[in-house]
């Protein structure tokens, strides 16, 4: 999985390259019209529309309807435990993340292509069977669960199975955006450190983190943004208590169910607007991360 | 990027998810009631109503937290460990469940109670487009070809399992005689009806949904109180309630969990929380919400909002839950067979 | 011991051992051992059991729609993933930063809230479905409406592969098949293609792995009425919903080897691709 999603650096930020000013690289009109009209429409199809949608649903009754929705006290405890849960779990998948691409990227070892597959499992698991295998560990009946029970831990339906199941959907994240990246800019630099008697923790933190560094938050953003909008797995292990273990996506389900449609997308829209403001620090940061490599090439 | 702060921010993370957990232990006593998906309405009256009553019977201050979901969903989940004082649900075989798996709840649980340990009943009725278009009258008209009928469904939510039984049961009073013979005009009555429907949601609540906002369908069925909250929260005038020539009876059983309010130690709260549900007050509450109370003088004081319907109960026509629940619902049983014919 | 085991070149850079095993332990405590609960779940089911559950009829055509809709998803996704990713590499139009930013919208929203808001969209009442009903076209509450919610959550992945790879090709390969003669079309078949496939393989393969478990979206689109609309995780939660968890596990188990197997394939595919690439350099360094 080699040149999976690394970083990019979007095209007109540095150095822009006008490729339809070469005839090599320059496509007919129409077929530039074509493909343009094409994906812009997809585009528009499946991905822009649906978030209209949302900010239009929400805002439907206007804007009292939507604040109210908002600064309920179910909401804002919603809001609490959604944050917690993300707090928690980011930072653990962050240091695994690290450690599994330090592994894989700088090292040789059989069976990496299958390590790499294990890696990527909890996203091809079902987020149902993501909660559920909690349920079977931690439940009255699970292995576990009699002895946490005798001591009385709560794992799940409390906060820490939300956290568990959290961190299993979000588990593969950071470590798949450092994998390619490391593994693209060698161990050439690392090796030189230690040659000249760097220890293996400062070529680590002087060396190769300075150089993944963007890739790095870019993978833990998303990891946050799946950590707070996670729905199926959170679902399971949660037992749904209002005011108590309801996440922001069990209480827009809950205001859906409620026929309060316009309170279930104005609770939406602010998953959709921490969604938005996620993808903007994105952009900031490849737009730091291009003026970074313009510099260095100066 | 700084170098430690992950462990910073984890170790940081950390006691404040201890910190705020522990919060979570007041003084105070607190009831957790886990119910099905549409009772939230109701249950949010009840408590203000109840916790009144303690306080000024006891003195106690109580807090009731809620936990809502499909049915059967919500029994597993305390089968799987929530620690739930009471249970609430809309079928009783997602109480008999938590007698079976652990024995969580003793097993004479409806006897503990008065009215089967039921404080309400409500029915399946038709809600149908203003003006009923269609012409939609008796069960018997869901059937008609070109129809699109609208049902949860009966795998995952008790409110399309007890659909599913009204047309059986309705059907097997039409042939009249018993056996064989109406066994198997049910089972065709029953398939012609399912192959009229275009969408199967999850629970009652996605149903109307489908039917209300998404405009799918002729008709949907569902339970009567959702049918007239239907008409006042979600379209007002734009829907007209049916009542079929008979339905079925479909009571709410309620039971304490014994395993937990001993553990907690809140016992006399959650018997005297479920006993207030059949109090005159309680009652009054509960018809308010549009459900049918046991309370003959409340029922009297509703009447206009319920009107007389002839109704079967599954213990009556069909033969009790267990009964029910092998030979229709079990994997591979009829509703599986009709469903995989279609 | 390990250096047997892995065959490991000789190294100077420290750290293997404590990153290898530090890996292997938190994705052992994470994901294999609650997976091997699963498993284990399963194996109280005797092999007959296991396949009358599996392979019965509503379970099959619920096994088909998810990994047929999933791969039908992920190869669309492939076609405009690809095409979204050249325009936005090789052309510029106005909102093009904004469309950029929001290709990762579906992996930011959370997925319940897109299959609401898809539903509303493509609904027979809805802004797209009103104009497609007098078509007679149906999306919302068909095996249509499953593959909408699949394109939705699967295009970053297909996109946020291809564009990198896009942006680091050189110039020079097409000047030099332009010169040598070639079409616009054949440089694209014979000379871009075949350096853009391993990355496009790969986000074929995150895109159809996503989509195969998803059920938050689907759910609300589907219909879910049994043998049409009825997607593999929804017969999941079916069986959970009447106690029936060795059932549940066993579809699991049976859906998590066919995705693991799957994509070892596509893996195995897209390293040997990618190792054929090495050796044929086409980017800058």
């Amino acid at each position: 999985m080699a040149a999976a999603a690394a970083l990019h650096v979007p095209a007109g930020t540095l150095g822009h390259f006008d490729y339809q000013a070469s005839p090599a690289t320059r496509e007919a009109n129409w077929l530039r019209w074509t493909l343009l009209t094409l994906s812009l429409a997809f585009f528009a199809f499946f991905l822009l529309l649906p978030l209209v949608a949302v900010f239009v649903e929400a805002l439907r009754k206007g804007w009292g309807t939507y604040l109210t929705a908002l600064t309920d006290p179910d909401a804002l405890s919603a809001i609490r435990l959604t944050l917690l849960a993300a707090a928690i779990s980011v930072p653990l998948n962050l240091v695994f993340g690290i450690a599994a691409a330090w592994a894989i990227a700088k090292f040789e070892f059989r069976g990496k292509q299958f390590l790499i597959t294990l890696i990527d499992l909890p996203f091809s698991v079902s987020p149902v069977i993501a909660g559920l295998v909690w349920v079977l560990i931690f439940g009255a009946q699970g292995w576990v669960g009699p002895w946490a029970a005798e001591h009385d831990l709560k794992v799940i339906f409390a906060v820490p199975g939300i956290v568990l199941a959290t961190i299993f959907v979000t588990f593969p994240f950071v470590a798949r955006e450092l994998i390619p990246l490391m593994e693209a800019q060698g161990r050439e630099e690392e090796e030189a450190a230690i040659v000249l008697g760097a220890t293996g923790w400062q070529a680590f933190w002087r060396v190769t983190l300075p150089n993944v560094k963007w890739g790095l938050l870019y993978g833990v953003i998303l990891c946050n943004a799946r950590a707070m909008g996670e729905f199926g797995a959170v679902s399971v292990v949660s037992g749904h208590i209002r005011g108590l273990t309801n996440t922001l996506p069990l209480h827009v389900e809950i205001l859906y169910n409620e026929y309060n449609f316009a309170a279930a997308f104005a609770v939406a829209s602010i998953l959709a607007l921490l969604a938005l403001v996620t993808l903007a620090i994105k952009t900031f940061i490849e737009y730091q991360h291009a003026r970074a490599m313009a510099a260095s090439t100066e | 990027m700084p170098p430690r702060h992950p462990i910073r921010i984890l170790a940081a993370t950390l006691v404040l998810a201890v910190g705020l957990s522990s919060l979570g232990h007041a003084t105070e006593s607190t009831l957790l009631n886990v119910s099905y998906d549409v009772s939230r309405e109701l249950y949010k009256d009840i408590h203000p109503t109840f916790v009144a009553h303690w306080k000024a019977k006891t003195g106690e201050s109580l807090t009731i937290n809620q936990s809502h979901g499909g049915s059967s969903k919500q029994a597993m989940s305390v089968a799987a460990g929530l620690e739930a004082d009471v249970i609430t649900m809309n079928q009783s075989p997602d109480i008999d469940i938590l007698v079976e798996r652990g024995g969580l709840v003793a097993a004479d649980w409806r006897k503990r109670l008065p009215h089967d340990a039921s404080p309400y009943t409500t029915t399946s009725v038709f809600l149908v487009r203003k003006g009923n278009p269609k012409q939609i009258r008796d069960w018997s008209d869901l059937a008609r070809p070109g129809l699109a009928v609208i049902v949860p469904n009966p795998k995952t939510s008790g409110n399309g399992r007890f659909t599913y039984l009204a047309a059986w049961g309705y059907a097997l009073q039409r042939v009249g005689a018993g056996g064989t013979a109406a066994d198997a005009a049910a089972r065709e009555f029953v398939s012609k009806l399912l192959a009229n429907v275009p969408v199967l949601d999850g629970g009652g609540r996605g149903a109307t949904t489908t039917f209300t906002q998404r405009g799918v369908g002729d008709v949907l069925v569902t339970f009567e109180n959702e049918a007239v909250l239907i008409g006042k929260e979600v379209g007002e005038g734009k829907f007209d309630i049916v009542y079929p020539s008979v339905s079925i009876d479909a009571p709410a059983p309620v039971a304490v969990v014994d395993k937990v309010v001993e553990k907690r130690g809140t016992r006399k709260q959650a018997q005297a929380y479920l006993e207030f549900l059949f109090t005159p007050e309680g009652q009054e509450i509960i018809a308010r919400h549009y459900f049918r109370p046991r309370d003959p003088a409340v029922l009297k004081k509703y009447a206009a909002r319920f009107p007389a319907i002839r109704t079967f109960s599954v213990d009556g026509l069909l033969g009790g839950w267990k009964a029910v629940q092998q030979a229709h619902f079990a994997d591979g049983g009829i509703y599986d067979q009709i469903i995989v014919r279609k | 011991m390990s250096a047997t085991l892995f065959k490991r070149r000789f190294h100077v850079l420290p750290g293997f051992h404590l990153a290898l095993g530090y890996t292997i332990g938190y994705l052992s405590l994470i994901v294999l051992i609650p997976l091997s609960a699963v498993l284990l779940k399963t194996m109280t089911l005797t092999f007959e059991q296991f396949w009358t559950i599996v392979s019965a009829p509503r379970v099959v055509a619920s096994f088909k729609l998810s990994f047929g809709a999933a791969l039908i998803a992920a190869a669309i996704n492939a076609v405009f993933g690809l095409m979204l990713a050249w325009c936005l590499v090789r052309y510029s139009f106005p909102g093009k930063k904004l469309i950029d930013a929001l290709v990762d919208l579906p992996f930011a929203l959370p997925t319940a809230v897109a299959g609401i808001a898809l539903t509303a969209l493509y609904a027979p009442n809805g802004w797209i479905g009103s104009i497609l009903e007098p078509h007679g076209i149906k999306v919302a509450f068909t095996p249509t409406g499953v593959l909408v919610a699949l394109i939705f959550i699967g295009l970053p992945f297909v996109v946020r592969t291809v564009q990198p790879i896009l942006e680091d090709l050189e110039t020079e390969l097409e000047e030099a098949a332009a010169s040598l003669g070639a079409q616009r079309w054949q440089t694209f078949r014979l000379v871009l293609l075949p350096i853009l496939t391993p990355a496009l393989l790969t986000g074929f393969a995150l895109a159809f792995a996503r989509a195969v478990g998803e059920s938050g979206s689907v759910i609300f689109i589907a219909g879910n009425m049994p043998m049409v609309s009825e997607i593999a995780p929804l017969m999941i939660i079916t069986k959970l919903e009447q106690y029936d968890y060795r059932g549940a596990t066993a579809i699991a188990l049976a859906m998590l080897v066919l995705s693991f197997a799957l994509l070892l394939a596509i893996n195995a595919l897209q390293g040997w691709k990618a190792s054929q690439r090495t050796r044929n350099p086409g980017r800058k360094s």
